[in-house]
C-alpha cells in the first residue's frame, strides 16, 4: 500500500483536509510530515498543501522553498514519484523551481472564494488519471495570488507540450472571462512539470470530496493520485 | 554597512496594483501621472568591511531570496 506524505509547513491550513480525503474517503496511508524534517524516505507520493506558509511573506512560497523537506521533494520529484502542490503548494513549487511561472495577485485584486468550472486537459496526469479527457469538473479556489503568469516563450512551451492539466472555463466547457476570475494566463488552473510527475493547481479539491461538500467531484482527483501512484510504484 | 535592495516587475509584467493606485491619483486630479509600477525596498544591514563586499552580499542575497526572476529586477545600492 502506497503511503502518502503531506508536507506541513508554518501557516499550512489544508493538511487536514488532504489527509481526510485520503485516509478517511478512500482508505489510503496518509501522514503529516513537518518541514523541518529532511527525508521523505519510504513514501511513495508528497503533496504540498494549501494556506499560508510562513505567512506568505515575501512573496507566496518564497520562505517556504528554503524549508528542508523542499529537499527532499525535489529528490522525489527528480524520482518520478508524484509530487502534487495544491494552491499554496502550487506556488511552493513555482518557488522552488519544480513548476514553471509564478503566480501574480488576481486581476480583481481580491481574495477569490468560490466554485469554478476546470477542464481536465490531459487524462494522464497524477491528477486526472480518472478523469475523461476534456472532463469538467466543479472545484473551489480560494486565494489572492492565482493569476498564473509565465512569459510568452514558457506559455508557448506548455501549450506544446501539452502540460497544461487544468483550465479555467465555465459549466459548457468553454473559456471566457467570467470563469477566469483572477486572470490566469490562457486561464491556466494547473500544470505539470516537463516528466509528468509533478503537478501545480490552484483549486483546493480537498475542499469538495463528499456530495455533503457541495460536490464530490475532488474525489476524484485524489482517485487519479492513488491511481497514478500505484500504477508507476 | 547598509545595502538597499529595490526590486521591481519586470516591464513586460502587468501591475494590477500599481494600476489601481495610478487610477487613485488620477481620482484626485493628478493628471500629469501617466503610469505607477509598484515595487519593494529592503533595508540590509551589514557587518561587512567594504562597499564592494557589501554590494556583492546584497546582490546574491536579492538573487537567491529577495527577488523571483521570473517576475522581478532588482538593483543595489550600498550607503556609506
Amino acid at each position: 500500500m502506497p503511503r502518502f506524505a503531506v508536507c506541513v509547513f508554518p501557516g499550512s491550513n489544508c493538511e487536514e483536509d488532504v489527509q481526510y480525503a485520503l485516509q478517511n474517503v478512500l482508505g489510503e496511508l496518509a501522514e503529516l510530515v513537518w518541514h523541518k524534517e529532511s527525508s521523505l524516505a519510504g513514501y511513495d507520493a508528497a503533496i504540498l498543501p494549501g494556506g499560508f506558509a510562513h505567512g506568505d511573506y515575501l512573496r507566496v512560497g518564497a520562505i517556504a522553498r528554503f524549508s528542508p523537506i523542499m529537499d527532499a521533494v525535489r529528490a522525489m520529484a527528480d524520482d518520478g514519484k508524484p509530487v502534487i502542490g495544491i494552491c499554496n503548494g502550487f506556488q511552493m513549487l513555482q518557488e522552488a523551481g519544480l513548476l514553471p511561472g509564478a503566480m501574480l495577485r488576481n486581476q480583481t485584486l481580491t481574495y477569490i472564494c468560490r466554485y469554478l468550472y476546470l477542464r481536465a486537459e490531459r487524462a494522464d496526469s497524477p491528477m486526472t488519471q480518472t478523469l475523461a479527457n476534456g472532463e469538467i469538473v466543479r472545484i473551489p479556489i480560494g486565494h489572492a495570488d492565482g493569476n498564473f503568469y509565465a512569459d510568452d516563450e514558457t506559455l508557448d512551451t506548455l501549450e506544446r507540450d501539452s502540460r497544461v492539466v487544468f483550465r479555467y472555463v465555465n459549466e459548457a466547457g468553454e473559456r471566457d472571462e467570467s470563469s477566469n476570475p483572477n486572470g490566469a494566463a490562457h486561464a491556466i488552473a494547473g500544470i505539470t512539470n516537463e516528466q509528468g510527475n509533478v503537478v501545480g493547481l490552484m483549486p483546493h479539491p480537498d475542499r469538495c470530496y463528499e456530495p455533503e461538500l457541495g460536490t464530490d467531484d475532488g474525489r476524484k482527483l485524489f482517485e487519479s493520485l492513488v491511481a497514478w501512484t500505484k500504477d508507476h510504484a | 554597512m547598509k545595502a538597499n535592495v529595490i526590486i521591481k516587475l519586470k516591464s513586460a509584467v502587468h501591475d494590477p496594483q500599481g494600476e489601481t493606485i495610478g487610477h487613485a491619483l488620477a481620482g484626485l486630479e493628478y493628471d500629469q501621472v501617466t503610469s505607477v509600477r509598484q515595487g519593494k525596498i529592503f533595508e540590509l544591514t551589514l557587518d561587512v568591511s567594504s562597499k564592494e563586499e557589501a554590494a556583492s552580499m546584497a546582490r546574491e542575497i536579492a538573487e537567491r531570496v529577495l527577488s523571483n526572476p521570473v517576475l522581478e529586477v532588482f538593483e543595489v545600492e550600498v550607503e556609506d
